[in-house]
């Protein structure tokens, strides 16, 4: 972030339902209060039908692209675990990784016909080291009263790549985005999922 | 300030601005969101859904020879309906601005093909402006509706799924009502009025309007020249501009941001300033063409850069740099991976109507909404999928080809959305010539695909007034359908009987799903028909036989395991239910032949 002529790639990756969208429209609220040009990318055409959602997001002085380009990515973000490595090539060799512990079974695991990879965590810290950070999202979002807010317990989480925001303003596009009665829930989760990582 | 929005939200800021009166659709991705917008936040617009996209160009298209600002707005496809009406409102003209928005969907993310509407543009003569982020779509919107009175034409704004559902800054502001005065002028009729003698009349001013057009595009301010590295210069437009000045930022480009008619002048200038001229174009090779037929050599164009298929960063630069381009490292293959394709949610009503389809064995011609997701395995139960209404019309010219022989075996299937905007014509078609087909229409209350929205026969308007609703026995009846049964998709047994029946008939059938709405429609309360809230296993007596798993539900999946049943039947695994998944809709029971299927709760 402190190179102005630098556009930052997070990719945010998951299954339908999951809530990546509204992860990404927090990510939205944050950087552009930040002064930041953001464009943000996804294909959310079939997703309430338990198909992946990918977010393309993007910041920086002047961001051109809607779409990352291909091992370009600074961070990835990703809500399942099929779904982070399913994109492990996009990430760029120094890039983090923040991985939801959780496993959504697609249809050919389903009917038994494949099996959901093994090793993913192992797979991702072979190549990235310590880069890579897993988290229970949904384990905290339960003892916090509510599964719904594990993606913002990952959110929490990746809030630690931006020291320079402040906490405050995480705070702000979460209540911005969500109806007030959520609002406690869902701070909680920001700050548990900051402790996660 | 700036606001993040999406691109079509933009595109309806720009219009709403720009002071439109009247807004229709018929959605379909990647534009259905921009009428949604327009009903949900501009109150000072009347919108609507039309059953289809040629009625909401009829629509918008009236309204701006009354004199309003209007718009039309469908997906790629949707403008071969509404074909029709473009190529002679082209000629008529309007008063008001009218935009006809067209959002393209290359790599058809979610579409039956991939097309390039820019070819309307030079089909229909008319101009088209192709915005490549949410910026652009509000400043192109907004100045479509002056092009159009301007020039007397409808304007086509084009976008793509990577700008209609792109989301990025935008500049708005205030809402500026149009000057021209509304009303209608009988003496205006050889304007609007295209009989031969007029067609003739107006052929000459089209072609004017063209050449003036091509005048204008010389001098449109979103049409821009970027000299930097004069060595190599890229003319392109839209999303395929932000692709390739990612990833050559130092070349000198030409920005179109009116595709047609293109701007000669300013081509001209930009030969003679750059040294070697690439284009960078999604699709067709449109730009290449029509730069060639004016007699310059480029250094590449469609020669390296793919004709199909959605454009990214990497695929611009890998075509244009070849063997320089270096890939990123590959750890893992995806294509080892299992996939995540879409799937029927659980508890949908299509999946024990397809079940049933499938073990009659039957030859489905089927049509466009989810629905279309039963072909996938296992359920495999769709054979056809071509257009709006298809279905229909296809079942009664194989059932023609095929005589007796195909008694028995075909049917058509059809969702509620789609029979209204496509499907009524071909079964008036199946009666009228005595054709023998069967037709069934998934009724689930809502056009549910492209998000749940509403249409004739839902009762409610895009602004949730409620209004009359289309009774499709009522249909059947005028048309002269002799045999009209309802069916409950959620009983396999009677499905399949009733269907079996029907297509043996040697007259026309129209099979009308009843009380079986949309599992995501809430106001429908669609679960409070199933008797349960959830179904689970019974371990004891699983045998393991796999059978619920042709159904393919979402909440149902295999656990490996050997072990045996309580009455001694040896078994490699048993099935589980996800309780967090499971509606208790009964398919899986009526599947199962063991009773090892039973009510749990929640």
């Amino acid at each position: 972030m402190k190179d102005n002529g630098k556009v930052t790639n997070i990719f945010l990756s998951g299954v339908g339902g999951q809530g990546a969208i509204l992860a990404s429209n927090i990510l939205g609220e944050v950087f552009i209060k930040a002064g930041y040009d953001v464009k943000k990318s996804e294909v959310h055409g079939m997703a309430q039908r338990g198909g992946d959602v990918t977010t393309h997001f993007r910041f920086g002085k002047k961001v051109h692209s809607p779409l990352i380009k291909y091992g370009d990515v600074d961070y990835l973000l990703s809500f399942e675990l099929l779904e982070a490595i399913r994109y492990i090539n996009w990430v760029k060799p120094e890039g983090k990784i923040i991985i939801n512990k959780q496993e959504i079974f697609p249809p050919a695991v389903n009917l038994g016909q494949m099996a959901y990879p093994k090793d993913i965590e192992k797979t991702f810290k072979k190549y990235f080291k310590e880069n890579v950070s897993m988290v229970d999202g949904q384990g905290i979002a339960k003892r916090l009263g509510n599964v719904q807010a594990a993606n913002v317990v990952l959110v929490g989480a990746f809030s630690k790549f931006f020291p320079e925001v402040k906490d405050q303003q995480w705070i702000e596009a979460i209540k911005t985005l969500l109806a007030p009665k959520l609002h406690d829930l869902n701070v909680k989760a920001f700050y548990e999922g900051k402790k996660a990582l | 300030m700036k606001e993040i929005m999406q691109g079509n939200s933009a595109i309806v800021r720009g219009a709403w601005e720009a002071g439109v009166k009247v807004a229709a659709a018929y959605p379909g991705t990647p534009s259905s969101e921009i009428l949604k917008d327009v009903a949900d936040n501009y109150p000072e617009v009347y919108a609507e859904w039309a059953p289809n996209e040629m009625v909401a160009l009829q629509v918008a298209g009236g309204a701006a020879i009354a004199g309003a600002r209007s718009m039309a707005s469908m997906k790629h496809v949707g403008m071969n309906v509404a074909a029709d009406a473009l190529m002679t409102l082209a000629y008529t003209g309007i008063k008001g601005g009218l935009m006809v928005v067209i959002a393209d969907d290359p790599f058809a993310h979610s579409s039956q093909n991939e097309q390039d509407s820019r070819n309307w543009a030079r089909f229909a003569k008319i101009p088209l402006l192709e915005p490549g982020d949410a910026q652009e779509c509000y400043d192109f919107a907004k100045i479509s509706f002056d092009i159009s009175e301007k020039f007397d034409t409808p304007v086509i704004l084009r976008t793509e799924t990577r700008v209609a559902h792109s989301d990025s800054l935008v500049e708005p502001g205030k809402r500026v009502e149009s000057k021209i005065p509304l009303g209608l002028d009988p003496k205006e009729a050889p304007k609007y009025v295209m009989i031969p003698g007029h067609v003739r009349v107006r052929r000459k001013i089209i072609e004017e309007r063209m050449r003036k057009l091509e005048e204008y595009a010389d001098t449109f301010k979103y049409n821009v020249m970027e000299i930097n590295d004069p060595s190599v210069g890229v003319i392109t437009s839209g999303v395929s501009y932000m692709y390739t000045k990612d990833v050559f930022p130092e070349w000198s480009y030409l920005k179109l941001g009116m595709v047609w008619p293109l701007p000669k002048k300013m081509i001209a200038e930009f030969f003679k300033k750059v040294k070697k001229v690439i284009i960078v174009e999604e699709l067709d090779p449109f730009i290449e063409t029509e730069i060639k037929a004016m007699g310059y050599k480029i250094w590449h164009g469609k020669d390296l850069i793919p004709n199909m298929y959605e454009l990214t960063p990497e695929i611009v630069e890998k075509s244009l740099k070849g063997k320089k381009y270096k890939a990123p490292k590959v750890k893992v293959k995806p294509e080892d991976l299992p996939r995540r394709p879409p799937n029927l949610c659980a508890g949908c009503s299509h999946r024990p109507l397809f079940y049933a389809l499938k073990k009659l064995g039957a030859f489905v011609f089927g049509d466009i909404g989810c629905y279309t997701l039963a072909v996938a395995p296992p359920l495999q139960a769709l054979h056809t999928c071509v257009c709006m209404g298809a279905g229909g019309g296809m079942a009664h010219g194989a059932m023609k080809a095929l005589g007796k022989e195909g008694l028995g075996k075909v049917v058509a299937v059809l969702g509620d959305s789609t029979f209204l905007h496509s499907g009524i014509t071909p079964l008036m078609n199946a009666v009228y010539n005595k054709g023998n087909s069967t037709t069934i229409v998934l009724d689930n209350r809502i056009t549910a695909m492209t998000g749940h929205q509403e249409h004739p026969g839902t009762g409610f308007t895009v602004r949730q007034e409620p209004t009359n609703m289309v009774n499709y026995m009522e249909i059947g009846k005028v048309f002269g359908v002799k045999s009209i049964r309802y069916l409950d998709p959620y009983n396999i047994k009677e499905c399949m009987e009733i269907i079996k029946e029907e297509m043996s008939k040697n007259e026309p059938s129209l099979l009308l799903c009843k009380d079986s709405p949309c599992v995501m429609l809430r106001r429908a309360k669609p679960m409070e028909k199933f008797k349960n809230p959830l179904y689970v296993i019974d371990t004891d007596k699983c045998r393991g036989c796999k059978a619920c798993l042709e159904i393919n539900c979402p909440a149902i999946s295999w656990r490996e395991g050997a072990g045996k049943t309580t009455d001694g039947h040896k078994r490699k695994g048993t099935v589980y239910i996800n309780p967090d998944q499971c509606v208790g809709c009964e398919v899986c029971v009526q599947v199962c032949k063991f009773e090892a299927i039973v009510p749990g709760k929640k």
